[in-house]
């Protein structure tokens, strides 16, 4: 098509209501942020104090912790999801009978809020009654105190963001297994594959676009997190399950704004420097398959 | 070779259905038996059957704090209404466009946009502008945000779809004297019906369940939403678990039935959003 049918057909001011929304609620706000982050201020007033929130912000153990807490969280969450949502993907999209139920079982978690799924959670977790631990009591005589020490709290919390976040990764894998042509399986086969061969060689690599998506997706999830941690924990016990997303919102609390934009920043430039080189080497590898 | 395979497919089944039991039903039964326990039975957080059964703990809970959770329903409802209903509009629009038009300015628009699946968004900046726009707390900005937060996931599955329409439809109505409006509104918007399922549960879901945005952008409570007022009932009623969980059922029902409208819907989206986008 040439370029003024291109214009005479489509034209650009429906993009405007879509991208001044954007522009205007999420953009410039992240734009300011690089500079609100440099102050001491309380919305009214803001004075320029350089780099000291930064510095305070990396100084001080209760803030500067946050960043390993989010690092080791959203790899950990990213990982699980990535290798488990495959498995049960190719288990979904097998001959089993039962799999729409077991689908919809699956995707069921992901209706229920994070914060009903935190509480939930915390409750079975409970030092002395909960579910769990009267389970664990029953085999090793002695319970676990998940989310009270803090060696097992921040895995506990992990653990239920991949039992929550499970079902959207898995939905990505199935669309995309279910989008790889049967005759790929079928030249596989004649050539001798087995099961786990056609596994391999078949549908992994030709499944690297819905994988890349769950990647990149559920990191800058994890990287994000905030309700699931404020639901279970609140960042304790001590500071040994606070991330950037809940020290943001405690300095905000707290009445230090200048400190909790700085927080904020952190996160971005976090995100930035992870995401989109991830990125960009996911394309190149997929390009390489095709 | 075939009574092997029939084998191992109840195998299969049994094992499949085992662990999505244990793993996956189980702590929704939890929710729920807590739910109509008597106060004590509750409190021991067992998965036992109750011994009476006290379905008057969701009236209970409704009536609580001077029936905030009908304020709270409210306020989710009418959250949720007017993001899916925006989105659904300005994002096909929007959508519909950038995956038609070439060029310099709609790549540039579009990289702009895709920026928000990435970054995070500035909290503080964000409510001291409200602020100055004299619209903080307001239900006009909370739509606004959860639209703008929402407007790059909803335009990558428009996209992904719109690819999937043959563009000799839009020159033909062209032909045919179709204003861009009508072309837009009479013939694409129709057939963009199976992405719009998608659109309508994982937006509406999202947007019911977020604790995050409206703790910040919308506190008070008579600004309540379904999710502030779990967190609350948290502290309030931190020995009635009966009550606490009741709340969890009530404000879930509404996500379950709206998954069991567009189920079928979900795995189609997806094959076109994130897999084809």
């Amino acid at each position: 098509m040439t370029k003024t049918k291109e214009k005479s057909l489509y034209s650009v001011w429906f993009v405007v209501p879509s991208l001044v929304i954007f522009l205007v609620f999420f953009l410039w706000p992240v734009i300011s942020s690089l500079y609100y982050s440099m102050t001491v201020w309380n919305f009214e007033t803001a004075t320029f104090n350089g780099l000291e929130n930064y510095k305070l912000f990396f100084t001080d153990p209760a803030m500067s912790t946050s960043v390993p807490h989010t690092l080791l969280y959203a790899f950990a969450t990213s990982g699980l999801k990535v290798v488990l949502a495959f498995f049960i993907a190719i288990f979904l999209t097998s001959s089993i009978k039962s799999k729409d139920f077991i689908r919809s079982a699956v995707f069921f978690p992901n209706l229920v809020s994070t914060m009903a799924v935190g509480l939930t959670f915390a409750y079975m977790m409970h030092p002395t009654k909960g579910l769990l631990n009267v389970v664990i009591k029953g085999v090793t005589g002695s319970g676990v105190d998940f989310l009270g020490n803090p060696s097992t709290a921040l895995w506990s919390i992990i653990a239920t963001d991949v039992w929550k976040g499970l079902s959207i990764s898995v939905v990505i894998y199935i669309a995309g297994i279910q989008s790889i042509d049967q005759s790929y399986y079928e030249a596989a086969s004649i050539d001798g594959a087995n099961w786990w061969q056609q596994i391999t060689n078949v549908t992994l690599p030709l499944v690297a676009p819905a994988q890349n998506s769950i990647i990149i997706l559920s990191l800058i999830g994890g990287l994000r997190t905030f309700d699931l941690i404020w639901a279970m924990t609140g960042g304790g016990p001590g500071f040994a399950t606070d991330v950037l997303a809940s020290v943001i919102y405690k300095q905000y609390a707290a009445g230090f704004y200048g400190l909790s934009t700085a927080g904020n920043v952190v996160m971005l430039v976090l995100i930035s420097v992870i995401a989109f080189p991830l990125q960009h080497f996911l394309n190149k590898r997929e390009e390489a398959i095709r | 070779m075939e009574t092997k395979r029939k084998r191992n497919q109840i195998i299969g089944d049994i094992v499949g259905l085992f662990f999505t039991v244990v793993i996956f039903l189980i702590p929704f039964y939890f929710m729920f038996v807590q739910s109509i326990k008597s106060k004590k039975e509750a409190n021991r957080l067992s998965i036992a059957w109750p011994t009476e059964l006290h379905f008057e703990n969701y009236i209970e809970v409704v009536k609580h704090g001077n029936y905030q959770l009908v304020t709270a329903f409210k306020n989710s409802g009418l959250l949720t209404l007017f993001t899916v209903l925006g989105l659904l509009l300005t994002g096909a629009m929007a959508g519909y466009v950038i995956q038609r038009r070439k060029g310099k300015l709609m790549t540039a628009i579009q990289s702009t946009i895709m920026l928000g699946l990435m970054i995070p968004a500035s909290i503080l900046p964000t409510i001291r502008m409200l602020q100055s726009m004299g619209i903080y707390k307001t239900m006009f900005s909370m739509v606004m945000i959860e639209i703008a937060l929402q407007t790059p996931f909803t335009i990558m599955l428009y996209r992904g779809f719109m690819a999937s329409i043959p563009v000799d439809l839009e020159e033909a109505a062209s032909i045919d004297g179709c204003s861009r409006w009508q072309i837009f509104s009479k013939i694409i918007f129709p057939l963009l019906k199976p992405i719009q399922a998608t659109i309508i549960i994982l937006v509406g879901v999202q947007t019911f369940n977020d604790f995050t945005n409206p703790l910040y952008f919308l506190p008070g409570a008579a600004n309540t939403t379904v999710q502030l007022t779990l967190y609350n009932y948290k502290g309030q009623l931190a020995n009635t678990y009966n009550l606490l969980f009741a709340d969890i059922i009530i404000i879930t029902v509404p996500m379950l039935i709206l998954f069991l409208i567009f189920n079928k819907r979900i795995v189609a989206g997806m094959v076109a959003g994130a897999v084809k986008g």
